[in-house]
């Protein structure tokens, strides 16, 4: 994992990849850290097949948006994106202006890419809770979609292998900060995604818009 | 390859002024003004304790090409078997690597016949280094000949530094620079030399080639084909990021300028009526790595479809240039594509782009990946 921080410029940044991960995964990766002790220094999230998440690509189907702020005078939006396995989080306030916007036109549902950083918080009954905070939200096609569910399984695939045979990228901490983590579970969720992918095969069409 | 390792380090003696003596075998290592070979190495390098194995053959071809390198530069004979002697007891008495036995045995016989070190050195070069391919340069500190093409030239960091860009040919590309206190002739961008005596140099894993002032450089009239130094090559992944400078940009019209206008400014002509152009520079992500990729105006309207006219009038249409940048990030952020083309400075150039996977691939994908990892458990 580059420890350097993400403000690379131009050229060659030191830009943290996108990483790939499904819902039911995403929804249970509470645990964060800093790399750094500069304010500024990237945050992580551990993703429980063991990878670390600076940043994540999402592709879903957005089934809901809504201004959840609670003034008058000020919007927060808050979008369900889902995909075979759960649904991330996305909320949008005013420093996500753009993408804001660009929930506030779109009419569910919807096929839509999401590239966000996670981000953890404890709801007032002490449940942690995974959302997104978006860098940019926009809609795509049904291909699109499916392109990033095989590439995810793929690399989810991967993980849980490493994950195995203890070679990970960020194994050990995983299961530290998820002890109870079960790699079966998260398997079993990639096949339920991969078979929504290869059922269209069959089908033609798929489901959606 | 001997001949080239060898010719090295005669030549980082001419380019070194000040003489240091260090007694490891990879240190720079060659007398003072005067001195004796042997009282330098004497007690500094006992033959016991290196352990370098150096065969006879090179005591014979280093010692032979001395004198023919006095011969060819300076037209002195020196004497063979006084150059052999010298060379036989740096190399097998001490052990000396064959680079700095050379490097002494010639620095000695200068100061012998009273040589001027920068007439003898810019003798040599194109006899005396191999004519290496740009992408062939695996090695730091070798002496070489190079024909290649001014590809690209970067503004100087430091005022040490003349010039600074990037060479090509058929093997391949490479960095460049060119010291201020050489004074050496500028080059040009676009334009191809024949340099010879340039030093390779290792820094950060990368290589590159310093000219100093005994380069000789000329230019040249045919063209070199640098198509395969482009090497250009294939990347995949999810566009998830617009750069700033994306979009409808201007560039300065002053001859051989061509940057990007900030504000209708161009950093070294001030206020210009800037040129439109188009380019998109963005963030191409496989979840692993993060490539910084961009397409000219060709290949941003093969990608967009959205000729830079239409783009133009789009901005003068809406008085804004910022809504052609805004369009193509809600065309383009999120999908996948492969791009191809050559690396050029710290981009990935994109010369063809396509859309990648349509979904029958992934269907197809799909149920392989099933195949593989669940097929015991689907029975």
């Amino acid at each position: 994992m580059s420890s350097s921080a993400n403000s690379g410029s131009d050229g060659r940044s030191n830009r943290q990849p996108a990483k790939r991960a499904f819902a039911a995964e995403f929804e249970d990766a509470s645990e964060t850290f800093q790399d750094g002790d500069d304010e500024r220094s990237p945050k992580f999230t551990v993703l429980p097949t063991g990878a670390n998440a600076n940043r994540v690509f999402v592709v879903g189907t957005l089934t809901e948006t809504k201004d959840v702020a609670k003034g008058s005078d000020s919007e927060y939006w808050q979008a369900r994106v889902v995909d075979r396995t759960g649904t991330f989080f996305v909320y949008a306030g005013q420093y996500q202006s753009e993408a804001m916007a660009v929930l506030r036109s779109m009419e569910a549902p919807e096929y839509v890419a999401v590239v966000g950083k996670p981000r953890s918080y404890e709801t007032d009954d002490g449940d942690m809770r995974v959302s997104l905070t978006p860098e940019s939200v926009t809609s795509v096609d049904q291909a699109t979609r499916d392109r990033w569910v095989v590439e995810t399984a793929d690399q989810t695939l991967d993980r849980i292998e490493a994950m195995e045979t203890g070679e990970g990228e960020a194994g050990e901490q995983a299961r530290d900060a998820y002890p109870e983590a079960n790699m079966s579970e998260y398997s079993q969720e990639v096949k339920v995604a991969l078979a929504q992918v290869a059922r269209d095969e069959s089908k033609g069409e798929g489901e959606g818009e | 390859m001997v001949d080239q390792c060898v010719f090295s380090t005669t030549a980082t003696a001419a380019a070194t002024a000040t003489a240091t003596t260090t007694a490891t075998a990879s240190a720079v290592l060659f007398p003072p003004e005067g001195c004796r070979v042997e009282e330098q190495f004497a007690g500094q390098i006992g033959p016991s304790e290196a352990n370098e194995v150096v065969p006879i053959m090179s005591v014979q071809s280093t010692s032979g090409s001395i004198v023919e390198q006095f011969q060819t530069n300076a037209d002195i004979e020196v004497d063979p078997e006084d150059v052999h002697e010298r060379v036989t007891t740096l190399i097998d008495e001490y052990q000396v690597p064959e680079g700095e036995a050379r490097r002494s045995v010639v620095s000695h016989l200068l100061d012998e016949h009273e040589i001027d070190r920068d007439a003898f050195y810019a003798q040599s070069g194109s006899d005396g280094n191999d004519l290496v391919g740009c992408g062939d340069i695996e090695a730091p500190e070798q002496w070489v000949d190079l024909e290649a093409e001014v590809i690209q030239l970067w503004e100087p960091k430091s005022d040490s530094i003349a010039q600074v860009g990037l060479l090509a040919d058929d093997t391949g590309r490479i960095k460049f620079v060119s010291w201020a206190a050489s004074n050496l002739p500028e080059l040009e961008e676009g334009e191809a030399y024949a340099l010879s005596n340039v030093v390779s140099d290792k820094y950060d894993g990368k290589f590159s080639v310093k000219l100093n002032k005994t380069t000789n450089i000329e230019r040249l009239d045919e063209e070199i084909d640098t198509a395969d130094g482009s090497e250009s090559f294939t990347s995949e992944g999810a566009l998830v990021k617009i750069k700033p400078g994306s979009g409808l940009i201007k560039r300065c019209p002053e001859e051989d300028c061509s940057r990007v206008l900030n504000d209708g400014r161009c950093s070294e002509h001030g206020q210009v009526e800037g040129e439109f152009d188009m380019r998109i520079k963005a963030a191409l992500d496989n979840g692993q790595e993060v490539e910084s990729v961009i397409f000219d105006a060709e290949a941003t309207e093969a990608v967009t479809g959205w000729s830079l006219d239409e783009a133009t009038s789009a901005a003068m249409d809406a008085l804004d240039t910022t809504i052609v940048a805004e369009e193509f990030r809600s065309q383009l952020v999120g999908r996948y594509f492969e791009i191809e083309g050559p690396e050029v400075g710290e981009y990935h150039l994109v010369d063809e782009v396509e859309e990648s996977s349509p979904d029958v691939a992934c269907e197809a994908d799909a149920a392989r990946l099933l195949d593989e990892h669940f097929d015991a458990e689907m029975d």
